[in-house]
């Protein structure tokens, strides 16, 4: 099953699963790293400052369609680690609805300890493209109100 | 030479662990660690005799004012400065050039005048003159640096003109060690009548100062990167420009008298010091400075200097490693990228490694624009670190490279 035919919830218990199997930092962030490389990669013409996200220190691009009423995200950034980071992001939220997006809690980001375990700026980081997602779907939505 | 061990249980923070591993400090050209002399210094203070200074009529005031007092006078002979009226208690580096850029510029900076800097300085040596010069209109000029990161000092006489009001310089960059050469940018400047400042934040603890031999008009340091407290910071001014410039901040204290018609200044250097100062954080920093004669200047610049030899050495044998500021003039900061690997990615490893390290643009992206990147990797290291740690470093680049590569 695609991760956008289970719940929210589903993808992200499965995500806590998978990073419960490992023991020190240097396995979570390969696990991280191979996450990154299935991020759904970004076109190069949409890699410009319109969708470059303000607060990390590495530079981050998030692009967003809307198709048949739910929201799909692709990305990258010039980090690894970022990549990895924002690809699970887009794992549990891309392929959802406005509403599922902006009403979702994404409690996974404390518990696969990357919220504790970033500094304040790098975890504004990790906010500020969640954050924008949210801004995104409250977008479409009103879009789609109209 | 330096009895390492007993240097290290001076400083607490560095007995711990981060991760569960050995933490290698390598952030200290961001700040450093302090002594236990210091920290205790300020407990004494305020367990002891804290009371406001300079104000009081009694025992405690007189005995706060007295520490006060004492720690300008250290401050004063540890740069070597005439009078400790030439010296005033800022919250830092940043506040002390804000402090000269101001009161200078209001003196002295007029329409079409001219600042001139290096490329190489911290945000906090450009753009307090970026806002003076718009205040009045004048214009900021920069002298460009070499792909070593020396800079280019015959370009200096052709940057100045009639125009030119002041030279404002960093000692050494922050975001790549390089030494720059102050003492023979204060003789050209001074050729034409034209005052340095110098910015001394990461040149003050690692080598020593006489401002009156360098010559230079200001010269401005932090209290927490010389393992002092954070909040407090020196201007250290010749006495004719700070007599002339008039007060930055108003407020308590740097008044002589104040009516609602007319209010006259204090003297130096209580004219600029307006409202309660730190003057805890005063009295750190003489004990720092005290701290720092007790183990030896010499002492600590040729720890330094083998540090530095040792560390860019071993770093050269790893494959794909690019070295900013590649020079022998330079402290021990070690500013480097990983071919194909971001700053950013190294820094979160190396992390986790225990290792503290800065990546970014150091809050100097003119440097970072010159050399055509986003970031490096800093190293800075410190008379209380090791050879030992820095192949921790090593070994930590080698597994970022496994990791990533």
């Amino acid at each position: 099953m695609s991760d956008h035919e289970r719940t929210i919830e589903e993808v992200q218990n499965e995500i806590i699963d998978d990073f419960s199997l490992f023991n020190d930092w240097m396995e979570r962030y390969n696990h991280l790293i191979e996450h990154g490389k299935d991020l759904p990669v970004i076109e190069e013409k949409y890699k410009n400052n319109e969708y470059l996200i303000e607060g990390c220190q590495s530079r981050v691009w998030l692009y967003p369609e809307f198709i048949d009423g739910k929201i799909y995200f692709k990305a990258d950034s010039d980090a690894i680690i970022t990549k990895g980071i924002v690809a699970l992001l887009i794992k549990v939220l891309s392929g959802r609805t406005p509403d599922e997006i902006v009403n979702s809690d994404l409690y996974f980001i404390d518990r696969v300890g990357l919220r504790q375990n970033l500094s304040p700026t790098r975890s504004n980081g990790l906010l500020a493209m969640l954050k924008q997602m949210k801004m995104y779907a409250l977008a479409f939505k009103a879009k789609q109100n109209n | 030479m330096i009895d390492i061990n007993k240097i290290r249980s001076d400083f607490p923070v560095l007995a711990n662990k981060v991760y569960g591993k050995p933490l290698v400090y390598f952030d200290n050209a961001a700040t450093t660690q302090k002594p236990e002399m210091v920290i205790n210094a300020m407990k004494e203070a305020y367990t002891t005799y804290y009371s406001n200074i300079h104000r009081g009529v009694h025992a405690l005031s007189d005995i706060s004012s007295e520490k006060y007092e004492s720690a300008r006078e250290k401050v004063r002979s540890f740069i070597k400065a005439g009078t400790a009226e030439e010296i005033i208690f800022t919250a830092g580096t940043t506040a002390s050039i804000n402090l000269v850029a101001f009161s200078f510029g209001e003196r002295y900076i007029k329409s079409g005048d001219e600042v001139l800097i290096s490329e190489l300085e911290h945000h906090a040596n450009i753009v307090p003159w970026q806002m003076m010069c718009e205040r009045k209109n004048a214009h900021l000029k920069v002298i460009p640096v070499n792909d070593d990161g020396s800079l280019r000092i015959e370009e200096i006489s052709r940057l100045i003109t009639d125009k030119t009001k002041l030279v404002a310089i960093t000692q050494v960059s922050n975001a790549l060690g390089v030494i720059m050469p102050v003492k023979e940018i204060i003789q050209k400047a001074h050729e034409y009548n034209i005052p340095v400042l110098v910015d001394g934040a990461q040149g003050i603890q690692h080598g020593h100062v006489d401002v009156r031999d360098l010559d230079c008009d200001f010269y401005a340091f932090s209290g927490h990167k010389i393992y002092g407290p954070t909040g407090i910071g020196i201007l250290y001014g010749k006495k004719k420009w700070l007599e002339e410039m008039p007060p930055y901040q108003g407020g308590g204290d740097m008044v002589e008298r104040v009516s609602f018609e007319k209010t006259t200044y204090n003297k130096l250097p209580f004219k600029f010091e307006a409202g309660t100062t730190n003057f805890v954080g005063a009295i750190g920093i003489a004990k720092a400075l005290d701290y720092i004669e007790s183990v030896g200047m010499e002492d600590i610049i040729s720890h330094e200097k083998e540090l530095t030899e040792y560390s860019c050495t071993r770093i050269k044998e790893i494959d794909g490693i690019k070295i900013y500021g590649d020079t022998n003039n330079k402290i021990s900061i070690l500013s480097f990228l990983i071919d194909k690997v971001h700053q950013y990615d190294a820094g979160m490893i190396l992390d986790k490694m225990g290792i503290a390290v800065r990546t970014g643009s150091h809050c100097a992206q003119p440097v970072m624009t010159r050399f055509g990147i986003d970031g490096t990797i800093r190293a800075s290291m410190c008379f209380y670190n090791t050879k030992e740690e820095i192949d921790v470093l090593i070994n930590g680049i080698e597994k970022v490279r496994e990791m990533m590569l």
